[in-house]
């Protein structure tokens, strides 16, 4: 993954549409820093190479 | 109540007191305490005093009322109680229909003679370290009233080690039942996940969701677990296998077993006082070998994710219509968590499955891995940041730094209560077995009890 950074702000407003998903302006500093946590947190797996077969954990038994 | 559940079921058995003896004294004891440390949300007088007094009667006409009889209990309020609304540490979800009829859990122990006494007080929705709740106040810690009681089963901690109940219920998604174990003092077991029952509880992140007992002693969490054990169809995720008693084997010892500590991730990343810890246990123990765990790092962060986006799922419409009545810390965890892309978790799931591999293979040469569970003693009330390797942190997601590798491949754990030389507060080890050995880490957790390595005392609380 890139370490590019990116404006969480945007992507808030962007996002908070998409979803229809009102933000308050006082929210929304709040919900940047967790959103550039988990930019952060998530690199590190996001890394990592997977083969295409890697089976996801859950399996559904009908 | 001085007295664990071993004691009082034991007391009550052999007719040396009564049961509702023992559930009256916890109601005077959380009539002292509950003021200055507010663990619980709901106390069920009436109902109590009524099922005491039919385990008397039970006992009084010779009959067996149970392994665990007059033992007063108390559950994290994410559990259903008939005729009231679940909170989930909610202010949201006072408004909800009251529940229809008990949790399993919670039937499956009164089954057994012991008596639910009420609901405790948790970090909203489950989404907490650190045992704060905006709207019912923070769970304190009896060890020192102006520290955190750790989450999110904060008053879980909080009631068990003042004494107000010698058991209680909690949850645990990333380490929520070890983490308030560590820093309140207590034996706490999180099961193998689809070990117990989740049905009739509310839940936060249904892939990582798991509940567990907390207790002052080993053998308190082995006969609640053994209670508390079996399949259930009406959770999806409980597993049909069989679930052994593990009171047999409880006194077993170490024979046999090998025991190593975890390294890498888990040897750093946390303050003296964690890895003081495991050395203390890993010494009595004879556990010189240190093995690596590859993957914890990533492990974490796919469980972190993993949690932002089911989370926020569950909550979606809630955050709509009912965000102003968040507590805030969670609230703004939640919004964020619904804007994780889809490729992430996916990807996050998948890691879960490779990280199990891993793991496997690490439990092919050990049976027993020691880690810390927190990093650190529990932290003061308010406080927000932790200093981890001289870098200043949020202190709410990283309390479950350790914890959150495990729980996320649902490996069973013992978090046992050790007390460093000269410390006034305690911190807590994990001991980690393989999938389906709740046996292996009781045995180990008694054996240290047994040798003196680590206990839960009662708090000395001073009343409000």
């Amino acid at each position: 993954m890139s370490e590019t950074p990116f404006d969480a702000d945007l992507m808030i407003t962007v996002m908070s549409a998409f979803l229809d998903l009102p933000i308050q302006p006082e929210y929304r500093q709040g919900v940047a820093s967790h959103l550039l946590a988990s930019h952060r947190i998530a690199k590190s797996f996001l890394d990592l190479a997977l083969d295409d077969e890697a089976e996801p954990a859950p399996v559904f038994t009908p | 109540m001085s007295k664990t559940a071993s004691e009082i079921a034991s007391a009550v058995r052999s007719g040396k007191t009564t049961a509702r003896a023992q559930v009256q004294e916890a109601l005077q004891r959380i009539e002292e305490l509950n003021p200055a440390l507010n663990a619980f949300t709901d106390v069920l007088t009436t109902r109590a005093l009524q099922r005491a007094d039919n385990i008397d009667l039970c006992i009084a006409a010779d009959s067996d009322p149970g392994p665990l009889a007059g033992v007063p209990f108390a559950v994290k309020n994410l559990f259903d109680i008939e005729g009231f609304p679940t909170l989930a540490g909610s202010k949201i979800n006072n408004a909800h229909t009251p529940a229809t009829k008990d949790a399993t859990l919670i039937a499956r122990l009164e089954a057994t003679g012991a008596i639910l006494i009420g609901g405790l007080n948790m970090g909203e929705y489950a989404y907490d370290f650190t045992g704060e709740n905006r709207h019912y106040g923070p769970s304190r810690n009896p060890h020192a009233p102006n520290h955190m009681s750790g989450g999110s089963s904060g008053g879980s901690g909080t009631a068990v080690a003042s004494g107000m109940v010698p058991l209680s219920l909690g949850s645990d998604t990333n380490g929520s039942i070890r983490v308030p174990s560590s820093l309140c003092g207590l034996f706490g077991l999180k099961p193998t996940y689809g070990r117990l029952s989740r049905n009739g509880t509310f839940p936060f992140v249904a892939s990582l969701d798991h509940l567990g007992p907390m207790a002052r002693s080993t053998l308190d969490l082995a006969l609640a677990y053994d209670a508390m054990r079996g399949h259930d169809v009406e959770d999806p995720a409980a597993s049909a296998k069989e679930a052994p008693a593990t009171l047999p084997l409880l006194n077993k010892g170490l024979d046999g077993l090998r025991i190593k500590r975890a390294g890498g991730y888990f040897s750093s990343g946390g303050h003296a006082e964690a890895f003081a810890a495991v050395d203390h246990v890993a010494k009595h123990l004879n556990a010189l070998a240190t093995i690596e765990i590859s993957g914890a790092k990533e492990a974490r962060s796919a469980a972190y994710i993993i949690t932002m986006a089911e989370g926020a799922a569950l909550h979606l419409d809630r955050l709509r219509i009912h965000h102003a009545d968040f507590d805030p810390d969670v609230r703004d965890r939640l919004i964020a968590g619904a804007m994780i892309p889809g490729a992430w978790v996916a990807k996050a799931q998948k890691c879960r499955r490779v990280f199990h591999t891993e793991m496997m293979k690490v439990f092919d040469s050990c049976d027993v891995i020691l880690a810390p569970a927190t990093p650190c003693f529990a932290p003061k009330i308010g406080q927000t940041t932790i200093v981890i390797d001289g870098q200043e942190l949020p202190l709410r997601p990283n309390m479950g730094l350790f914890t959150q590798p495990i729980s996320f491949i649902g490996l069973p754990v013992v978090s046992v209560p050790v007390w460093l030389p000269g410390e006034k507060l305690p911190i807590g080890v994990q001991i980690i077995s393989a999938p389906w050995r709740e046996d292996i880490a009781l045995r180990v957790s008694a054996w240290l009890e047994n040798a003196g390595a680590v206990s839960a005392p009662i708090a000395k609380v001073e009343s409000a």
